[in-house]
């Protein structure tokens, strides 16, 4: 992770010279005979909102999965802070990992500890902090996602809403360079769902981190969003800035945005059965 | 052709069964090592205490209770056909050295198997499914590390001590059924059974529980980090965990039996 560009990245510095921090370059996914991502390109940039818009079965997941560096590719590269996760050694792997906090689609927290020893396991694995010192961090991190108090609850006793704000306070412990939500209002109501949304504004204009969302919930991405992509049948078919996505004139786009339904029978319509 | 197919697939899908088991031995035994209470993580030491508690000692009522059992049906079987020849008081042999070879070692995996082999896979089954385990790597934690580790440990510690305590509770189970049918003195019955042992029985017993606790917390952990498919994969990886944990477990008995048979009379 050295401050030099890496060779891979120069020809994709953006217009001020700044290179991207996660780079994806020809991505391809494959499981079985099923080609999920064909030859993905996606760059984002240090400090910008990245949200990635896609119908069920568009290969959102299985591409966050490898952002996440949960997962090796069939070909391709993902360049994350200048090391390729795809085939880089365990070691530079784990090193990625502790720049990168992930706020999972069903929260993740941990059942049999405190919300408290949650926010705290980062810390205590990883830093070698006295205890009054990480507990007062603990405190912070959940007063940043506006859980004070909560540490001694545990996850069964929050409400859905609750539980995504504490997955967000842990996914902050180690104060990362980049934070990933994955689908984050699904399953929550609009008021919970929009109290989310001010959050990852407020994340972003307080820390300047670079964030990267998962999801179809288009108000919310409009909200959030510094540039978008949409990925549709495991190709990107649209990228650039909130604006231009709106104007974008990709039929699946406009389907996308206008909430129009797949023509039963469709080749759109039996992707996902493999009909 | 799609019958040498199907033998084909079925032939690999073993070969990477066994590969992957294979793989996750090497790893939980590197893992192992840190999570000793002396350099290890101390989160790790007190996650092996507490399981220490639930693969042991809540398991020791239920293990003496059956491997008792044991003991005694078979001095009962036994001793019917030994008083036969006017041999009874060789069942004082056919207990000691049955329990302590073989029956302690067996039922005790057995009865671990049902209680923590099936727990170990649907706890991190679970934990698969809620993407928890997706969270620890996330946060740059080793799932065999954090999750494997110390239920192999607590198992390394805790089977050995179980297997004692049900082959004590099967020759005590022998010493009733002498006490009522010879009037023996437990004393002597005691005295008896020890002339009867000898070392190698007890430390070939004790190889055989170290080798049954490692298949009984590989078998679990690997059925519950390969779910897939939600609640019911869990089901599901929970039946595979106890069934091919016994089977592997006899499997194993077989093995370490005919080797001490061959090569350590």
């Amino acid at each position: 992770m050295s401050k030099e560009v890496h060779p891979a990245l120069r020809k994709r510095l953006r217009a001020d010279g700044v290179a991207p921090l996660i780079s994806v370059q020809d991505l391809v996914v494959r499981y079985g005979d099923k080609e999920v991502l064909k030859s993905v390109n996606l760059d984002i940039y240090p400090g910008e909102t990245m949200v990635i818009l896609g119908a069920s079965g568009s290969g959102k997941s299985t591409l966050l999965r490898h952002l996440e560096a949960l997962a090796r590719p069939t070909s391709g590269h993902i360049y994350i802070k200048g090391v390729d996760v795809a085939t880089c050694t365990n070691e530079e792997l784990q090193r990625v990992r502790r720049i990168m906090g992930v706020s999972f689609q069903s929260a993740a927290m941990f059942n049999s500890m405190t919300v408290g020893d949650n926010v705290a396991l980062p810390l205590r694995e990883h830093t070698k902090l006295a205890e009054p010192t990480i507990k007062l961090m603990t405190q912070m991190k959940l007063s940043q996602v506006g859980l004070e108090g909560a540490e001694n609850l545990f996850p069964a006793q929050l409400s859905g809403g609750m539980k995504k704000r504490a997955s967000v306070a842990r996914a902050l412990a180690m104060d990362p360079e980049i934070l990933v939500f994955d689908e984050p209002s699904a399953g929550l109501d609009p008021i919970i769902g929009a109290g989310i949304d001010q959050l990852i504004l407020h994340l972003k204009q307080a820390f300047k981190m670079t964030i990267v969302v998962v999801t179809h919930e288009m108000a919310s991405a409009f909200l959030i969003a510094d540039r978008m992509c949409m990925l549709h049948q495991g190709k990107i078919i649209a990228i650039g800035t909130v604006e231009e996505i709106k104007r974008h004139e990709h039929p699946r786009v406009r389907q996308f945005l206008q909430r129009i339904p797949d023509e039963p029978g469709s080749a759109d319509a039996n992707y996902l059965t493999g009909l | 052709m799609r019958f040498l197919e199907s033998v084909g697939n079925s032939a690999i899908e073993k070969i990477e069964y066994v590969g992957g088991l294979s793989i996750q031995l090497w790893r939980g035994w590197l893992a192992s090592w840190r999570v000793n209470p002396f350099t290890g993580s101390r989160l790790r030491w007190r996650s092996t205490i507490d399981h220490m508690a639930v693969v042991g000692v809540h398991a020791l009522p239920v293990v003496c209770l059956i491997a008792g059992a044991t003991g005694l049906i078979l001095a009962f079987q036994g001793g019917a056909e030994l008083r036969r020849f006017g041999a009874l008081q060789f069942v004082i042999n056919l207990v000691g050295v049955s329990m302590t070879r073989e029956l302690g070692p067996l039922m005790t995996a057995i009865v671990v198997i049902g209680r923590s082999g099936s727990s170990f896979s649907a706890e991190i089954g679970t934990m698969v499914v809620t993407e928890e385990v997706d969270a620890l790597r996330t946060m740059a934690l080793d799932p065999i590390e954090f999750l494997l580790a110390p239920k192999y440990v607590a198992m390394m510690v805790m089977l050995p001590c179980l297997t004692i305590a049900a082959v004590a509770s099967g020759i005590l189970a022998g010493g009733i059924f002498t006490y009522f049918t010879m009037g023996m003195s437990l004393q002597v019955y005691l005295r008896a059974t020890l002339d009867v042992l000898v070392l190698r029985d007890i430390v070939t017993s004790m190889i055989k529980a170290v080798g049954f606790g490692t298949i009984i917390v590989h078998v679990g952990c690997f059925e519950g980090f390969h779910v897939s498919g939600g609640p019911i994969g869990v089901g599901q990886s929970t039946t595979a965990a106890v069934v091919k944990s016994i089977f592997l477990v006899v499997l194993a008995d077989l093995l370490f039996t005919a080797f001490f048979y061959l090569f350590w009379r």
